[in-house]
């Protein structure tokens, strides 16, 4: 897939995670916004993992930390064809397994998560298997900024240093807001790199949202061998909806008719112009 | 007393032993500690199998979910840790990322109830079975002697299944030949009689059968005892048969009166229509008392004589 395919692919995915999000009536728009591109390259130009080879013990992991994005996440492995997409047509819907967070019950979904701060502990479990097992697959992790405060993540981090598990990359989706307001507000976690370069994680940082840099930068790890890596994607919020860009209130925001329709037809003017 | 209940080890010893003869038939077999190999007498494990030993420091909710992490990729974890720490401090990771996530952990709380007693109630764990029944996809285990202790490691090992198991590490007595048969899920019947029934779980389970055997040797009373050795899934069978045949229904546990053994044989007996004498002997709702296990079970009625007590009592409520 080129990167021209990839900026394709992000506004189709926005469109279609904005009609479900609209559709069910609930869902966490702005964090879905924020992620979408980095979900994207992992499954369409990093991971190896498909519908053919979910359940062989060698594929790639994904876990989706930060699970409230599930839209997101829903509408890539949509695409990729672990499910048929209408099946989303029952989001959050009575007894659909397409719930507002991620369960194992959705193929291609690896861990149920949403509970905050429990995703990196369980990919450090997979990394450290893959170690006693001698295999060569690669774990990777979701976490959101605001997610940070949660301490179990850095009890994860400690172990994820100390058993070397340079098999292990957590992404975060530095977007710089959550639910309150700024994260720097809330409850200040920068300097996140300094941060984990203290507890033993090779650092980088990434635009979240240029293609090009991320598939660099997710293939080359490990950064150094025998360490964890961790690459700090600087997102926005709300990205690709001129409206939602930033804005705090469309954390959990869904559009109305009229907003809706503003935003497909954003969409819309901006494939016209790749295109 | 002594002769016919023969001294046992710590059922902490027979834990290690167990998973010893595990881990050698089985390279999957892994053992999670949080700096609790020491307290889980898991030395000679982590010696003779050192590639079988995860050690995650004191972080008991990165162990609960390391080790499912560890599960979800084929390996047969043992996470052990203190169960006052595991089953609370952990609970969000027990629920979560072990129960609902339907990774098959084993979840070993050891030094359970009050075997830490005189430290304090930091180190208690009066509140698990409560904290754990709620949850789905859990079962919940305290054996009474050194065969349940083993017979239920092992058969958790086989089942893909989460499960919790507690136990003490004080020595135990032997109360069972090696051909009893012990199945998750089931009661075991140890001594039978009509006039009342003693259900018990864990460390209990002693001191019920002293009750038991206190009563018919003073009073010519014929007491069953039924060591509930599956707080969840409850033997809802036995429990009901004892409740059609016998005149009354004591349940001991180490564990809050709230949310445990004895509410959970209420709630099963009120729902299915029996009425009967019944009390619930456990740690009352109230800062607990410190001291050892033995002085705390004294001084909550958990030994022969009190339990023969109020056994005695409520068989002569008409």
């Amino acid at each position: 897939m080129t990167t021209d395919e990839l900026k394709i692919k992000a506004i189709e995915y926005r469109k279609k995670l904005l009609y479900y999000i609209k559709n069910a009536g609930a869902g966490h728009t702005g964090g879905s916004l924020s992620c979408i591109d980095i979900i994207s390259v992992l499954y369409n130009k990093v991971l190896n993992v498909s519908p053919d080879n979910f359940k062989d013990p060698l594929r790639d992991r994904y876990i989706q930390s930060k699970g409230h994005s599930v839209e997101a996440l829903y509408v890539v492995l949509a695409a990729c064809g672990f499910f048929p997409e209408p099946d989303l047509e029952t989001m959050c819907r009575y007894r659909s397994h397409y719930v507002g967070h991620p369960t194992r019950k959705v193929n291609g979904i690896e861990q149920n998560t949403g509970a905050l701060g429990h995703g990196l502990s369980v990919s450090v479990g997979m990394a450290l298997a893959a170690k006693l097992n001698k295999q060569g697959y690669k774990v990777f992790t979701l976490l959101g900024d605001g997610e940070l405060t949660e301490g179990s993540n850095w009890e994860a981090a400690l172990s994820a240093s100390h058993y070397n598990l340079d098999n292990l990359t957590a992404i975060v989706d530095y977007n710089g807001l959550q639910i309150t307001g700024p994260t720097s507000e809330v409850c200040k976690t920068d300097p996140l790199d300094l941060k984990f370069s203290a507890f033993g994680w090779s650092v980088e940082q990434v635009d979240g949202h240029d293609f090009e840099e991320m598939v660099r930068i997710f293939n080359g790890t490990p950064f150094r061998k025998g360490q964890p890596s961790v690459i700090i994607a600087h997102t926005i919020k709300g990205k690709g909806v001129s409206f939602m860009e930033g804005e705090k209130k469309w954390h959990h925001g869904v559009p109305d008719d009229g907003l809706y329709r503003k935003a497909m037809h954003e969409l819309d003017k901006r494939m016209e112009l790749i295109r | 007393m002594s002769k016919e209940y023969p001294k046992g080890k710590a059922n902490l010893e027979v834990l290690s032993e167990t998973l010893q003869g595990l881990a050698a038939n089985d390279r999957d077999i892994l053992v999670v500690t949080s700096d609790s190999r020491g307290s889980g007498k898991l030395v000679p494990f982590g010696e003779r199998f050192s590639d079988q030993i995860i050690e995650i420091g004191i972080a008991e909710q990165n162990l609960v979910g390391v080790s499912a992490g560890l599960a979800s990729a084929g390996k047969k974890v043992f996470a052990v840790s203190p169960a006052c720490f595991l089953a609370t401090r952990a609970l969000e990771q027990i629920k979560n990322d072990i129960a609902y996530s339907d990774n098959p952990v084993k979840l070993i709380g050891i030094s359970a109830g009050v075997s830490y007693g005189a430290l304090g109630s930091t180190h208690h764990s009066l509140h698990d079975y409560a904290a754990l029944r709620a949850i789905n996809n859990l079962a919940v285990l305290a054996p009474a002697d050194n065969f349940e202790t083993r017979r239920s490691i092992e058969q958790a090992n086989e089942m893909n299944l989460p499960v919790y198991i507690r136990f003490g590490k004080k020595p135990m007595p032997h109360l069972h030949d090696e051909n009893t048969e012990f199945v998750i899920g089931k009661g075991i019947r140890i001594k039978d009689g009509d006039d009342l029934a003693i259900i018990a779980t864990g460390e209990c389970v002693f001191p019920a059968l002293l009750a038991a055997d206190n009563l018919e040797n003073g009073h010519g009373l014929k007491i069953r005892v039924i060591s509930m050795h599956t707080v969840k899934p409850l033997d809802k069978d036995m429990l009901m048969e004892a409740a059609e045949e016998c005149r009354g229904i004591i349940t001991v546990e180490e564990h809050s009166v709230h949310g445990g053994l004895g509410e959970a044989c209420a709630s099963c007996l009120l729902q299915n229509g029996y009425g009967l004498p019944f009390r619930i002997i456990g740690i009352p709702d109230e800062y607990t008392v410190s001291g050892s296990q033995s002085e705390i079970f004294n001084h909550y009625g958990i030994t022969g004589e009190s339990i023969a007590e109020t056994a005695f009592n409520l068989i002569n409520i008409k």
